[in-house]
């Protein structure tokens, strides 16, 4: 294996903390709403586009990326609202096949309609002035931007936890997750319940478009390569659980980062690799529950 | 359908027939179905993806496996097939059984490794061990041709008891497809019916009571699983010699899925759903994508529509509604 | 062909019986007359217009159409029109065979020009020199004209690799200088670019500092970067293509990468240049066509002048162009060898020397691929005359057929 000098280690190091951060978003959105409705949400990197653009549309309004970052992710859970309420509530009892195929072809509708009002080809997007350039790190230049979606992460996954371990409609939340039956014979509307989390994690999807949109400017495809990804990370860290989202999110990017520096050309299979070999180890991921999916 | 015509009792009595001879019923369908499908490729297409999802159906609608990896033995299948017939000079028969025999290999490999996982961790290690197998396809490119697909998988003219019948000729190519689909349905047909079949209902149904009754469940879905990798094999085979050529995306996990919503949107878990749902997929994109470029919108609100209100599928509502009780 | 080989096929009769029918609908023998004298010409158009690649193929189209509406306005072919049948290939090469079989089994095109990907083209190509079809290939692919997938029926209409790659590293190496680093997208195409430019750097004394492969359709750059910034290289060669290209770039300028190096693309697209906004600033690349070639170019003009008149003001891109010119190659050359007859239209191909849109051009003799001249353009972003004005022409290489790969290294006898 080839000698890298150790400052170009930790600057792959903290490259792929950065890259993890977009799957922690992506990951923990899909983790909840599967946790909790036990619905594959295969649209899921379409309402990931969507909140992108929504980003880059407002953006180019307002002038103002602060006012994205509150108010696409408003948006797109409300989105994520109308589809749980009308599309989605039909389905629970029926098994994870049908939410699947149903969020399949709701993921070429949400495409086809960004292709229709935006054009096929993609749109430029870069960050907000204050928070472009690189800066030194001490151990080289990384680019300020990256710094931010660690800390904007860090915030997200804090609130959430917050919101989730410390406020009631949270406990009700967890409660719900383990056993629906019981929430229900207290008297509690697990329905609404259900619509709460689909918007929370759609919201999340979107605000992770808006995010990643100046890293790479917006596609209408750009939802579908990284929702398998997602997928992964879901899956490595235990499909449900939101620690496992975040620790198999920053170890996915990690991994990725370093497979990029000693063999760039198995970056992508990497993770799949990494996935297979967890679940041959531990077949429900690492922080996965028994009970949950058989 | 003009099965919809008909007061419900004939309409029955129809199906009941129909579900009585499937063998028979499906492939009269598919000698007459070149008749009504727009063209012949589009045909062989079909029938090709119909067997495809025929034997994913076997996992996923008898045995309630799913899987999102089986583009992994389609592919095998095609690679299999195409490398023999190119590299190796292999003959045609020879290099469909070759295909076959490889995609049924490498379905014994991932079906060893992944058999111990359960719902949707079964879905993603089957996944995540299919991009293994399409990575390594990938990098064989003197052999696979890599990112290119492999090319010249190309017959002329086959011999067949003797006679020399020109490839070349859609209508040929489309019942010389047919002669093997139709072994495969057959073979289909008496592995449901058999013991065995009636262990893979059991083992969908309840798990847990099938062990209690002395049955080796994982043995008995490891098989299930090789078996259904056989047949999605042939049909890759197949489908290298219908299209001449095998792309790489043949191995990719997006084919799984394509198998997973032809299942799915044609009936799991009912023999004639598979060819449904291809026929319906790929018609569908077919006639949508020379009509309007936003084909995918139509598609997708179709996909839609039929989770709300047709949930078992075109063919499994059918039978619900008119089938035999 | 096919229609020789089954003279009074199913479909024919049928033909026969809808156009008898179709007479006694419309009463005047008057249209039986001209409607069996003018069969038209039909090209078969497979290309990916759903995808990623979809706004190319709409250019592509437009520009086809251009071509096919000269041809008739002028006439046509002893009466015979041409008319385009385009197909979506969704950049699928199973689709694409499947959509070739299409054109050539039910709508007996007598001609194919289009796609959109190397391996989509060699998947028409394959299926179309089984049947004995003319295909015109419209996309860069280094393997297509070498002698394993070559045949007498295949052109190539676009650059290929090796000639974009070399023509660019030529004058990169010379001007920016000698330490180079190649991140490659990993798939014969980018392969084929990397050959191409170490081949042009070897009498320069280049020093390739490294080769870094990436997974095509990355979704991330960022992991590949710190190891090319920490060689400090003078160009960086971006080979890799469309969306790829645009990510990368846009990284690679966040990572402060244009410090240090000059970013180089073999292929510099106008439409991911549109995509990538500012982040291309001062980025060099190849091109087969940009529209300000206008300013110097007579066709050039004449050919903008007619797209911009049929839409609305646009111009059109590099691809779109090469729609364009692959179907006026097939048309010209019907009216050269005054017949739709294959071998006849190959021979007449293979004697035109062109000027569609670019300057002067010709199919060398032993693989069919076209030669021309390759366009190195500069990424702009100040002086521009509208929103499309976003490169100069920093040089042109003219044809030379000694910039190509030789017959002998193609596997070809001649």
């Amino acid at each position: 294996m080839m000698a890298f000098p150790p400052e170009l280690l930790a600057m792959q190091l903290v490259t792929g903390l950065a890259l993890g951060a977009v799957y922690v978003l992506l990951a923990i959105g899909l983790s909840l709403i599967f946790g909790m409705l036990t619905v594959v949400n295969f649209a899921h990197g379409a309402f990931f586009m969507v909140g992108a653009y929504m980003g880059v549309f407002l953006y180019g309004l307002t002038g103002n990326f602060l006012v994205s970052l509150v108010v696409v992710p408003l948006a797109v859970g409300g989105i994520g609202l109308v589809v749980e309420r009308f599309l989605v509530r039909p389905l629970y009892g029926r098994g994870i096949d049908y939410p699947l195929l149903l969020t399949f072809g709701l993921s070429y509708v949400f495409i086809e309609v960004v292709r229709i009002l935006f054009g096929l080809n993609g749109l430029p997007f870069s960050p907000p002035e204050m928070l472009q350039g690189a800066v030194d790190i001490g151990i080289g230049y990384f680019p300020l931007y990256r710094l931010f979606l660690i800390a904007a992460t860090a915030v997200v996954v804090l609130a959430l936890w917050l919101f989730i371990e410390r406020t009631a409609f949270g406990l009700v939340i967890r409660a719900g997750a383990r056993d629906p039956e019981i929430v229900r014979v207290l008297g509690i509307d697990v329905s609404k319940i259900w619509l709460v989390v689909f918007g929370i994690g759609t919201g999340i999807a979107g605000l992770s478009g808006v995010l990643a949109a100046p890293l790479q400017g917006v596609a209408p495809e750009m939802g579908v390569p990284i929702l398998a990804e997602a997928f992964v990370v879901t899956v490595v860290g235990g499909m449900g659980s939101l620690v496992g989202a975040v620790i198999a999110g920053l170890l996915v990017g990690v991994v990725v980062a370093m497979t990029s520096l000693f063999a760039p050309e198995m970056a992508k299979v990497s993770i799949f690799a990494l996935m297979a070999l967890v679940l041959l180890v531990r077949p429900r991921g690492l922080m996965g529950r028994a009970g949950l999916m058989g | 359908m003009t099965v919809l015509d008909p007061p419900q009792s004939t309409a029955r009595r129809w199906l009941g027939h129909v579900a009585r001879h499937r063998v028979a019923a499906t492939l009269g369908f598919l000698v007459l179905f070149p008749l009504i499908v727009p063209y012949e490729a589009l045909a062989a297409n079909i029938l090709v993806l119909g067997l495809y999802a025929l034997g994913f159906n076997l996992l996923f609608g008898y045995t309630g496996l799913l899987s999102f990896g089986h583009a992994a033995f389609l592919g095998s299948g095609a690679y299999g097939c195409g490398i023999a017939l190119v590299h190796f000079g292999v003959g045609w028969f020879g290099a469909i059984l070759i295909g076959t025999a490889l995609a049924t290999l490498v379905a014994a490999v991932i079906g060893f490794l992944a058999i111990r996982t359960r719902g949707i961790y079964f879905a993603m290690v089957t996944l995540a061990l299919s991009m293994c197998v399409y990575y390594a396809f990938y990098q064989m490119e003197p052999l696979t041709g890599g990112e290119n697909g492999l090319r010249g998988v190309n017959l002329q003219t086959i011999g067949v008891f003797g006679f020399q019948l020109s490839f070349l000729n859609p209508t040929v190519k489309y019942y010389v497809l047919l002669a093997f689909v139709g072994v495969a349905i057959w073979l289909f047909s008496r592995l449901l019916a058999s013991p065995f079949g009636a262990v893979l209902e059991a083992v969908r149904e309840n798990e847990n009571r099938a062990r209690a009754c002395g049955y080796d469940v994982a043995a008995t879905k490891l098989v299930a699983f090789v078996i259904s990798g056989a047949f999605c094999g042939l049909a890759g085979a197949l489908n290298a010699l219908h299209l001449s050529i095998v792309p790489i995306e043949t191995l990719h996990y997006t084919t799984s899925g394509q198998v997973v919503m032809m299942a799915l949107l044609g009936g799991m878990g009912t023999f004639f759903g598979p060819f449904v749902g291809a026929a319906t997929f790929l018609l569908l994109q077919d006639v949508l994508s020379v009509l309007t470029q936003h084909w995918q919108l139509y598609v997708g609100i179709v996909f839609i529509l039929f989770v709300l209100f047709f949930p078992r599928g075109i063919w499994g509502s059918l039978l619900d509604r008119f089938g035999p009780r | 062909m096919i229609q020789k080989a089954m003279p009074t096929s199913r479909r024919t009769i049928l033909k026969t019986l809808g156009g008898a029918a179709a007479v006694a609908a419309a009463g005047p023998s008057l249209f039986n007359v001209a409607r069996a004298q003018a069969a038209p010409i039909k090209i078969g158009f497979p290309v990916p217009l759903t995808g990623p690649f979809g706004t190319e193929a709409n250019d592509q189209v437009k520009a086809a159409q251009i071509a096919v509406k000269q041809f008739n306005d002028a006439g046509g072919f002893e009466g015979r029109m041409a008319e385009l049948l385009v197909r979506d290939d969704r950049l699928n090469p199973g689709e694409a065979a499947t959509r070739t079989l299409e054109l050539i089994e039910k709508d007996k095109v007598n001609f194919l020009v289009g796609s959109l990907s190397a391996a989509v083209q060699l998947s028409i190509n394959n299926v179309a020199k089984e049947r004995g079809v003319i295909f015109n290939s419209i996309s860069q692919s280094d393997a297509i004209n070498e002698a394993k997938d070559w045949s007498k029926y295949t052109f190539h209409e676009a650059l290929n690799p090796h000639i974009t790659a070399g023509a660019v590293g030529r004058y990169a190496f010379s001007k920016f200088g000698k330490k180079v680093a190649f991140l490659t997208a990993d798939y014969a195409y980018g392969h084929e670019m990397v050959r191409g430019f170490k081949r042009a750097g070897e009498g320069m004394g280049i020093e390739v500092l490294a080769d870094v492969r990436h997974p095509i359709g990355a979704s991330d750059y960022s992991a590949f970067l710190p190891r090319i910034q920490a060689l400090k290289p003078d160009v960086l060669v971006l080979c890799n293509f469309g969306r790829d290209q645009v990510v990368s770039i846009k990284q690679a300028t966040e990572f402060g990468l244009k410090r240090t190096t000059k970013l180089v693309a073999p292929v510099l697209l106008f439409t991911a240049r549109k995509a990538g906004g500012d982040s291309f600033e001062g980025v060099v690349g190849g091109s087969s066509y940009y529209w300000r070639l206008e300013d110097k170019v007579a066709s050039a003009k004449a050919f903008n002048d007619a797209f911009r008149a049929a839409n609305g003001g646009a111009v059109p891109s590099d691809y779109g162009a090469l729609g364009y010119a692959g179907v006026r190659s097939v048309l010209a050359a019907v009216a050269a060898a005054r017949s739709t007859d294959t071998d006849r239209v190959i021979e007449a191909m293979r004697a035109l020397k062109y000027d569609w849109y670019k300057g002067p051009q010709y199919y060398r003799g032993c693989d069919h691929q076209s030669v021309q001249s390759v366009l190195i353009l500069e990424s702009k972003h100040k002086d521009m005359k509208n929103a499309d004005d976003v490169f100069s022409i920093a040089a042109v290489e003219e044809p030379d057929e000694a910039k190509l790969r030789t017959c002998a290294e193609m596997g070809h006898k001649a």
